[in-house]
């Protein structure tokens, strides 16, 4: 079953298309691959489907739900969550309190039983700890949590990213790039986080990716864009050794 | 023993809330300081509210705004008026000139942070400084707030004589904020100053929080409005200009922004400062920026580094 339907998704800056005619079917449960040389137009499909950008014309749905012209906090809502190419952390928060922001729906009181400390907030904030422990948990920081996460070593920090995303319940996990500036082992470790999260959480990937070991270690099927437009699209054995797409990323 | 360690911190708190207090009121009683002393304890009280809610803004939400002040005469203003006006018992007035107070500096909080929403940084340093200096004016021409000869024979209700007062409203506008920001409101606050589009990204309304920030510290500001009123007895616009802000500013700064207790203390010091430097008055300003100078270093140094490093590795092992 579809659980993202994008159609025809186009958005131009001025004169510049960077994002043309797109069409991608997510199933429930897969991991999907997006690709492309740099500039390729990539993060600008996060961005749009994450309601950062709107496009200039397409469909969005969401388990049918349409998500052209919603904001971005809508679309986390719905059920979209995602990493960031370049980190972005709440870099002067504890590791802990920046999954509580991920569970910041899931877990409410209003703001006058936050400050008068009702019974609700211990009980609330309690169940939120309990929470977000379990998550660190599944990510091994648990031990980090009191710990800043600015002061984290930069693996740790693509996995708090993650952990974040996934708190606020996604059915769709969005990850930018997120072997990026790791080393091999890094990167093998991170495949099987991104597995596991698949199998523990039954969550829908997209990724966005550079390194093709990852990409066609784990990815069932990709879709690579060169200059907005999809070069290939399909299982992703056949597509890397498309010749075009070889071509895009190696030149002639 | 466990309840014990549990509430340990709050205990600490209270204990120096209490130790505080204590000492004030025997200071009171006793005459143990000077008159010129006694005169600067509700200053100080108001202080510490101006520099704790603005502590809000620019320590937790990260938006540098530059007229506090105008919150706060917002707030003097119409708690005078109320208070002055209300047929009502003196101390009823003054409470409802305490909340009348701080629901109008709140309103005004609300019309700042329109355009709170769309500027940022310098912009929005800009637009504050405008604002104040419109409510200023607006307050120098108005024929019921006297204009620019002030407003003068408010109740003179929150004087030393009254410090019980003074200080329970302190430690209300302390405490508040400093739940606050634990909370899971005060979470996403701080989530908004640290990165605004993960926020926003992990689902947090950051234009709600940015205007609950905004509208909280302005009542607070508000609040430490009429207090400030009601010790000095005439309001004159001038009292509320750039300077007062700045005054704030840096004792929020100096107090290591984003530090409760930080701006408390930098805000009784920088408050007291200029008073008991009377005596060397060709000095006072010399002093006076040494001492800025000093505690500006402090807040870089390698020694207070360690010392928070030191305290964040106690914190950790006494939760694991």
């Amino acid at each position: 079953m579809a659980l993202l339907e994008v159609r025809n998704l186009g958005i131009s800056f001025g004169g510049l298309r960077a994002v043309d005619s797109l069409d991608m079917t997510i199933d429930q449960g897969q991991l999907y691959g997006l690709i492309g040389p740099n500039g390729a137009g990539k993060t600008t499909v996060f961005n749009l489907l994450t309601g950062v950008y709107r496009p200039t014309e397409g469909i969005i749905t969401l388990d049918g739900q349409n998500l052209v012209g919603k904001k971005t906090v809508e679309i986390n809502k719905a059920g979209i969550a995602r990493t960031f190419q370049n980190i972005r952390l709440f870099k002067n928060m504890s590791v802990m309190d920046n999954v509580k922001i991920g569970l910041h729906n899931h877990f409410k009181y209003n703001l006058f039983t936050g400050i008068l400390r009702l019974p609700g907030y211990r009980k609330v904030e309690k169940s939120m700890d309990e929470r977000a422990m379990e998550l660190l948990k599944v990510f091994d920081l648990d031990k980090e949590a009191g710990n800043m996460a600015a002061n984290l070593p930069y693996g740790k920090q693509r996995k708090l990213e993650i952990a974040r995303a996934l708190a606020t319940e996604p059915k769709l996990l969005l990850l930018d790039e997120p072997a990026a500036g790791m080393n091999p082992n890094e990167t093998e470790e991170l495949m099987k986080t991104i597995q596991f999260v698949r199998e523990k959480f039954k969550m829908t990937i997209l990724l966005i990716e550079h390194d093709m070991k990852l990409v066609s270690g784990i990815c069932e099927e990709v879709t690579v864009l060169n200059f907005g437009t999809v070069l290939a699209q399909g299982k992703t054995g056949d597509v890397l050794n498309d010749p075009r797409v070889v071509k895009a990323y190696l030149g002639e | 023993m466990i309840a014990v360690k549990k509430y340990q911190k709050l205990l600490i708190n209270i204990g120096i809330a209490v130790v505080i207090y204590v000492l004030v009121m025997l200071a009171i009683q006793f005459g143990w300081v000077g008159r010129q002393l006694l005169s600067m304890i509700v200053p100080v009280c108001t202080n510490v509210m101006m520099a704790v809610s603005l502590c809000l803004i620019v320590g937790f939400l990260g938006e540098l705004t530059l007229g506090h002040a105008a919150f706060m005469s917002v707030g003097a203003y119409s708690g005078a008026l109320v208070s002055m006006n209300l047929p009502l018992p003196g101390w009823l007035s003054l409470a409802v000139g305490l909340v009348v107070g701080g629901v109008v500096a709140a309103l005004a909080g609300v019309i700042i942070g329109v355009p709170v929403l769309r500027l940022r940084g310098d912009y929005l340093a800009i637009v504050t400084l405008g604002f104040g200096e419109i409510i200023k004016s607006v307050f120098n021409t108005l024929g019921i707030t006297g204009g620019a000869s002030g407003l003068s024979g408010i109740p003179l209700m929150t004087s030393y004589r009254n410090f019980t007062l003074v200080f329970i409203l302190t430690l209300i506008v302390v405490v508040v904020v400093s739940n606050l920001v634990k909370s899971r409101q005060g979470r996403a606050i701080c989530a908004i100053r640290d990165n605004y589009i993960a926020a926003e990204a992990a689902g947090i309304k950051v234009s709600k929080y940015k205007v609950m920030a905004f509208v909280i510290s302005a009542f607070f500001a508000g609040v430490a409005g009429v207090v400030y009123a009601h010790n000095i007895s005439i309001l004159k616009p001038g009292n509320f200009d750039y300077n007062t802000s700045i005054e704030i500013l840096v004792m929020v700064v100096l107090g290591g922004m984003g530090s409760i207790r930080g701006s408390i203390i930098a805000a009784v010091i920088l408050t007291l400062l200029p008073e008991l430097l009377r005596g060397v008055a060709d000095y006072r300003m010399l002093v006076y920026s040494i001492v800025l100078i000093v505690m500006m270093l402090f807040n870089n140094s390698k020694f207070k580094e360690k010392l928070m490093a030191r305290r964040q590795a106690a914190k950790v092992s006494k939760e694991a």
